[in-house]
């Protein structure tokens, strides 16, 4: 249970030393109580209450780190169950599934084909999720250590004791995930996960048993765990992520506060439209890691941009970085057009002007993040800040042509840029993206 | 302690509003929890899935539209082929024909292929105007009357053509009002107040509350569905009860992914295949959030969303 301001207080020193950055004991203990900071800030607890808080205080859902160096991934960590009600904090991971009986170089390949940037954050297939089929110890090890060569992460699925040892012997290093666990074997797998330093996947037929292992396990002192939801159906599986989040974050149950792997290419074999479905939601209820049986550019294309979305902080907003942004091949002789960073507005007004088929170069302007009236309103974008843009990124070097159309809702800028960009002329744009299309083709 | 599941369903409802006429006629909303949380109580009806087709044909559209249509040569038997489509629950016929800065179809001409649309198939049909405001303050409010008779869904009144489009389509024919907001809770409530003080009853009422292509803006669309969905059922407030119609086709077709070829693209892959993607993705991301209704355009996007609500009901 979380404790109050007033709980915290109790066990605080009461010296008022200001140690910890705050002006009391009793604003230091508020600002425990709402999770801004963290009780080991002060500096004068006592350890008995020290364990006491921390046990009180910790977060209901635990971080789990799996993966090592460059392609090193959180999993969990939640605080909320909606991002409208903070943010959601570790995006979900995908990975694409391998067997033996798969094709590995072929299937490798394809997986590492999808790798691109956008908006600053790179798109890939973050992990490969190693299914054993009872191949053998030998094999097993050898089908895992071809696709640890690609770098990525790896789930090992293996509940054989044997194959698992033998596949951590050669991937160990590089932090995978042991998903094997279950009501009956549990304890051999959590001593080989242990032993190897990894995380270890649960599963079980029912939430009450997932739940009796879990707990057993974190009494065996083994709190390094994922949760399996396993693939009796579709419905099951969206079931059990939604109960399993929800007992955690909701209901306050820490057993249940941990990160979860829904094997999706499992539950919507052969059907890759349906898996990508699938994957859309379980992005927005509580997936952690999703597998998947392949991932093409056009699952990714729609399922990273729809991570991307979910996964920002609704108290920052996505921007682009400032810069010339040619659309349509657009070359030094073609009209310039500009806008803010704000992602949404120059997704929008970019694919508008692509739709227009004319070339032209989009300038962006850090104007904050904000979208036009916003920034406008904040002296982000204004006749000086775009004139400092041209300035900065020598613009008047880079591009020949001398008009720069601004947007329609800040049109009042018109006179002031004339003044400060004398050689340019300046054109008052729509105020809506939507009208750019007929308005760059009238224009040309 | 044992884990114990108790289910937590809500004391609030959303509405349910009937949409056609006759065997055919379906029922969105009546849920009391988040979508497809079947284990807190099942919910009545499943959500459902219209399928888009325009006034203008499907000249444009990509192969696997082309060859479901195949030689069909007017709307008419368009929509009668929509209408059979497998996992299609309605159809919805969009009037893009009638923008002024279109083709600029006449208010008369327009009405009437949507009635003749509307007498050629059982399904429930909804009508999607052409985006430009004054114009369809002025289409719908005649396809409202036209229509009289078949409980259609008018899609969609705005602010700032709320009153003629509600009071002919919600009031004086008896049609369901499709209620338009930007991707704003307040926005979203505030025409459904509007829209019920001017007389329209709130059972008559469903909601756009906006929508974003997958990737493009739409952790508003989720944040704004997510948060209509509690508050309607959480703090049963009542003017955000109406069931939750989400068009994505329209938004998902015109994204770049959609839309770039593979010529300009060639490690993208199919074209088709990307505008599918786009399109489910988009589909199922609003139905786990809350949407009672979708408007696709692919035939295959159709059969795997409805497949999904399936899955998951």
């Amino acid at each position: 249970m979380a404790l109050t301001g007033i709980q915290i207080f109790k066990l605080t020193p009461k010296k008022n030393c200001k140690e910890c950055g705050s002006p009391t004991c009793m604003a230091f203990s508020m600002k425990v109580a709402q999770g801004a900071v963290t009780i080991d800030k002060c500096p004068h607890m006592s350890e008995e209450a020290l364990a006491q808080l921390s046990e009180a205080t910790a977060p209901p859902m635990k971080t789990i780190t799996i993966g090592a160096g460059d392609e090193e991934h959180k999993l969990g960590g939640e605080t909320v169950l909606f991002r409208h009600e903070k943010t959601l904090v570790s995006k979900n991971l995908y990975a694409v599934n391998l067997t033996a009986a798969d094709d590995a170089d072929a299937k490798l390949a394809a997986m590492t084909k999808v790798d691109y940037d956008r908006i600053g954050e790179r798109m890939y297939v973050e992990l490969v999720n190693v299914k054993y089929t009872g191949e053998g110890a030998d094999a097993y090890a050898a089908l895992v250590q071809k696709a640890a060569a690609t770098g990525r992460t790896l789930v090992l699925e293996c509940a054989d004791a044997d194959a698992a040892k033998a596949a951590l012997a050669v991937c160990k290093d590089k932090g995978p995930v042991l998903n094997g666990a279950n009501p009956s074997n549990y304890e051999a797998m959590s001593a080989i996960a242990t032993e190897a330093g990894v995380a270890l996947g649960v599963t079980a037929d029912t939430l009450e048993a997932l739940y009796d292992t879990v707990a057993a396990l974190e009494k065996a002192g083994n709190k390094n765990l994922v949760l399996d939801v396993g693939t009796a159906s579709i419905k099951d599986a969206f079931s059990k992520a939604v109960l399993i989040r929800r007992a955690a974050l909701k209901d306050e149950d820490r057993t249940f506060g941990y990160p979860s792997i829904v094997n999706i290419g499992a539950i919507a074999a052969g059907k890759p439209e349906l898996q990508a479905a699938l994957a859309a939601v379980f992005t927005l209820k509580y997936g952690s890691i999703l597998v998947m049986e392949d991932m093409s550019y056009a699952q990714a294309l729609a399922l990273y941009g729809l991570r991307q979305n979910i996964y920002t902080d609704p108290q920052k907003p996505m921007k682009v970085e400032p810069g010339i942004y040619p659309i349509n091949g657009a070359d030094e002789n073609s009209v310039c057009v500009t806008t803010v960073d704000f992602a949404l507005t120059y997704f929008v007004v970019s694919g508008e002007l692509e739709r227009s088929g004319v070339p032209c170069n989009l300038l962006i302007s850090d104007a904050g993040g904000m979208s036009v009236l916003t920034a406008w309103a904040a002296g982000k974008l204004s006749a000086g800040t775009i004139a400092k843009f041209i300035e900065e990124h020598e613009i008047a070097n880079k591009i020949k042509n001398r008009t720069l159309i601004i947007p329609g809702k800040v049109a009042v800028l018109k006179g002031e840029m004339e003044a400060k960009l004398p050689d340019w002329n300046i054109v008052v744009g729509t105020t809506e993206a939507v009208q750019l299309v007929k308005f760059m083709k009238d224009y040309k | 302690m044992p884990f114990k599941l108790t289910p937590q369903p809500f004391k609030a409802a959303i509405k349910e509003v009937e949409v056609g006429c006759g065997a055919k006629a379906i029922k969105l909303g009546g849920e009391k929890t988040f979508p497809f949380y079947a284990f807190d109580a099942e919910m009545p009806n499943a959500p459902k899935v219209g399928v888009e087709i325009s006034d203008l044909g499907f000249e444009n559209e990509v192969a696997g539209i082309k060859d479901f249509y195949g030689d069909v040569t007017n709307v008419v038997e368009m929509a009668k082929k929509a209408a059979a489509m497998e996992g299609a629950d309605f159809v919805v016929l969009r009037l893009e024909g009638a923008d002024p800065n279109g083709v600029n179809k006449s208010v008369d001409e327009c009405a009437e292929l949507a009635k003749a649309v509307a007498d050629a198939i059982d399904a429930p049909l909804a009508i999607m105007g052409c985006k430009n405001d004054e114009k369809d303050g002025e289409l719908l409010v005649k396809v409202s009357e036209v229509l009289e008779g078949k409980n259609a869904m008018i899609l969609s009144a705005k602010e700032a053509n709320y009153k003629t489009i509600g009071a002919s389509a919600g009031m004086a024919y008896g049609q369901k009002v499709g209620a338009e907001s930007a991707v704003d809770i307040n926005l979203a409530k505030q025409l459904n107040v509007l829209l019920t003080q001017l007389g329209v009853k709130a059972e008559s009422v469903v909601m756009n509350c906006g929508t974003a292509a997958a990737g493009y803006g739409y952790e508003y669309v989720a944040s704004t569905l997510d948060r209509t969905k509690a508050a309607a059922l959480g703090q049963n407030d009542d003017m955000l009860q109406m069931p939750i119609i989400t068009p994505i086709s329209t938004e998902t077709f015109g994204v770049k992914e959609a839309i770039a070829s593979e010529d300009d693209m060639p490690e993208w892959g199919s074209q088709e295949t990307r505008a599918i993607d786009m399109e489910v993705v988009t589909a199922a991301a609003c139905l786990a959030s809350g949407s009672n209704a979708v408007i696709l355009r692919h035939p295959a996007s159709v059969a795997t969303v409805s497949t999904m609500i399936k899955e998951l009901m």
